[in-house]
């Protein structure tokens, strides 16, 4: 099926938003998770305390705020574009996603890592290549 | 990586994914969005939450998100997050299968070289 020109401009935009705010949302809930703290146990009053920390911790509900921006976005997206081209297509996120981990959180990034994920942004370059639907309109 | 990260990643990517799959089969149903004012996208939004698929698949997302919390209470963000790009083979097949989306020969191929990314960065 032909791509309709509309398409382009506002699935450029909102693929736009999903990065942004998906990457910074991932990126929140580590720093939040790391002011909880590591969950070792795993029995039930355990994890139940564990959650309990966690949704009292401000960092993870801005962090969850930022994915629920994303999803909105997602779900905007979704409603015309196939799920295989919205997938993949989304995922420069995974580069911003390392980049905000290195300036925000200070994480140490192996070059191994930094060439890994360069390597995933070159297939996504891959797949953006093609057209966002092959279904047929419904 | 050891056997309980091996485990979360597996929901994460298997959750994650076909959770996706089925929001996405409800919002195909929906029919696509035309507009972007508030009232429209919670109009949307509200039929959306009237079809099975939606809650199902916020289910497994669901279940994703907490393993999701639970992996980043120990690991770094910049290994978990693109290790879930793995979800990228489920997700073609599901697009393939599912959904009767074609797949390109190039868009396998790029499937293909996100995963030769993953791999680097699991043994970083």
């Amino acid at each position: 099926m032909k791509f309709p020109h509309r398409l382009h401009g506002k699935t450029i935009f909102m693929l736009g938003v999903m990065t942004v705010f998906g990457a910074l949302g991932d990126v929140l809930l580590r720093k939040g998770m790391k002011q909880v703290g590591g969950i070792t146990a795993w029995s039930l009053s355990a994890l139940g305390h564990a959650f309990v920390r966690t949704f009292r911790t401000e960092t993870i509900w801005m962090g969850i705020g930022s994915l629920l921006l994303f999803f909105v976005a997602y779900l905007m997206v979704l409603s015309w574009a196939d799920y295989s081209y919205v997938q993949p297509a989304s995922a420069t996120g995974y580069f911003f996603v390392v980049l905000l981990g290195y300036l925000i959180l200070g994480e140490v990034i192996a070059p191994m890592r930094w060439i890994g994920v360069l390597v995933i942004c070159l297939g996504v370059m891959l797949v953006g290549g093609t057209p966002p639907r092959t279904t047929e309109e419904g | 990586m050891n056997a309980r990260d091996a485990v979360l990643l597996a929901i994460i990517i298997v959750g994650g994914t076909m959770g996706e799959l089925c929001v996405t089969r409800a919002m195909k149903i929906i029919g696509e969005v035309h507009t972007f004012y508030p009232h429209h996208i919670l109009r949307t939004l509200g039929r959306a939450f009237r079809v099975g698929w939606m809650w199902l698949g916020l289910v497994l997302m669901g279940l994703g998100f907490f393993s999701l919390l639970m992996i980043l209470s120990w690991e770094n963000v910049s290994f978990v997050v693109p290790v879930t790009a793995l979800s990228y083979v489920i997700g073609a097949l599901g697009g393939k299968f599912m959904l009767g989306e074609q797949i390109a020969p190039r868009r396998w191929a790029g499937v293909l070289l996100v995963c030769v990314g993953v791999l680097l960065v699991c043994v970083s």
